[in-house]
């Protein structure tokens, strides 16, 4: 790649790629996850960088529990999932609350800006409340520009500074599902 | 096998510890945390109080953060029912030096003795092998003890689920520690991985 292709791609990266940047930045190992197509391109960056490792979980609060094993043998880790695992999460979330493990979530929303599905709404719309009674700080990512900062911000607060912290990549970033009959 | 003939919790538990170098173990709540605390105190256990359902990945957390150790996560049937997707969760992951030991007396000991899905056919051995896992193991005699001591102990040949009928019992109530922080840092602190 010559120097002018490759400040053409810089200028051109996704939001996606700045949250991977942002995680590198921060020694992030492990990354549990629950797929999301908002987090798709994120999770495929991390599947092929081979000093992280991306572990796909059967539901979110597993990915709670592994974080404080992680904390335990001393790897960093992030926690992806999408607005309806949240829900999923809240009992797990005493384990960072008695242990102080570090926590870092990156949760992309469903149920909110331009929702076609209802089924979503429920859950989308308690997000911040379900983390805030829980004591997990929640920051807000709305356009791509916001994504890096937010998410570095966020991982200042959660790794450095060991406060448990949740930001939510918004739906208007994410873009509501189309669903094609 | 008759419920008169199965092994006791914790002559198992502390055979499973008894020569332990580097081993870190997890336990979930309940009569496994006590298990482990009769045992004899060590600043590489982690009890849990709580977090149902989640003790396997934890292991399987700090498995993967340190390969080099043997990662022993001791369980009941009750909590591994609830978390019966860590076995397919730490099979994909396949780390070598994890073992999940279910000591699985087909009860809910801690409230009331009520009966699990274990007495009535749900084989957690099978579901741990339909998930992926790579070696099950079935123990029932001390023979089969004194092997698994040595596998728990070592790294390499993982991921393990061992399954250990034990008789229901009604063992003293031994309380380790309640404070996560302390031991967490216990742990940290022991195995160098202290945040700086």
């Amino acid at each position: 790649m010559t120097s002018a292709t490759a400040a053409a791609s810089a200028a051109t990266k996704s939001w996606p790629h700045d949250i991977y940047e942002v995680l590198k930045q921060f020694n992030v190992r492990q990354v549990p996850y629950v797929p999301d197509g908002g987090h798709a391109e994120l999770i495929s960056l991390i599947h092929a960088d081979p000093q992280m490792r991306g572990i796909s979980l059967t539901t979110e609060e597993e990915g709670i529990a592994l974080l404080a094993g992680t904390a335990l043998g001393g790897d960093r880790g992030v926690l992806l999932m999408q607005s309806s695992g949240v829900g999923n999460c809240i009992n797990m979330l005493s384990l960072i609350k008695t242990c102080r493990i570090p926590f870092l979530t990156l949760v992309t929303m469903r149920g909110e800006y331009g929702e076609f599905n209802p089924w979503q709404v429920p859950m989308g719309s308690k997000v911040q409340a379900c983390f805030e009674l829980m004591d997990v700080q929640v920051l807000r990512a709305r356009t791509p520009e916001e994504v890096r900062p937010t998410v570095a911000a966020g991982a200042a607060m959660a790794l450095n500074g060991n406060t448990p912290t949740a930001v939510l990549l918004s739906q208007q970033l994410v873009g509501a599902k189309v669903f094609v009959k | 096998m008759p419920k008169s003939n199965r092994l006791e919790r914790r002559k198992v538990v502390a055979r499973l510890v008894r020569d332990r170098k580097e081993l870190v173990v997890v336990t979930s709540l309940g009569s496994p945390t006590y298990d482990l605390a009769d045992a004899g105190d060590h600043e590489r256990n982690f009890y849990l109080w709580g977090a149902m359902g989640g003790a396997g990945v934890i292991g399987l957390g700090l498995a993967i953060a340190k390969p080099e150790i043997p990662v022993m996560v001791v369980v009941g049937d009750g909590e591994m029912l609830m978390g019966m997707g860590n076995f397919a969760t730490i099979a994909l992951q396949a780390p070598k030096n994890l073992t999940i030991v279910v000591l699985d007396n087909e009860l809910y000991g801690e409230t009331g003795s009520q009966t699990s899905h274990t007495s009535a056919g749900a084989d957690l051995g099978t579901i741990a092998s339909g998930s992926g896992i790579k070696n099950v193991l079935r123990v029932n005699t001390q023979a089969e003890v004194e092997e698994l001591a040595v596998r728990v102990n070592s790294v390499g040949d993982g991921p393990t689920v061992a399954i250990v009928k034990i008789a229901a019992g009604d063992d003293k109530r031994v309380l380790p520690s309640r404070d996560g922080v302390w031991l967490k840092t216990r742990v940290q602190a022991s195995l160098g991985t202290l945040p700086a």
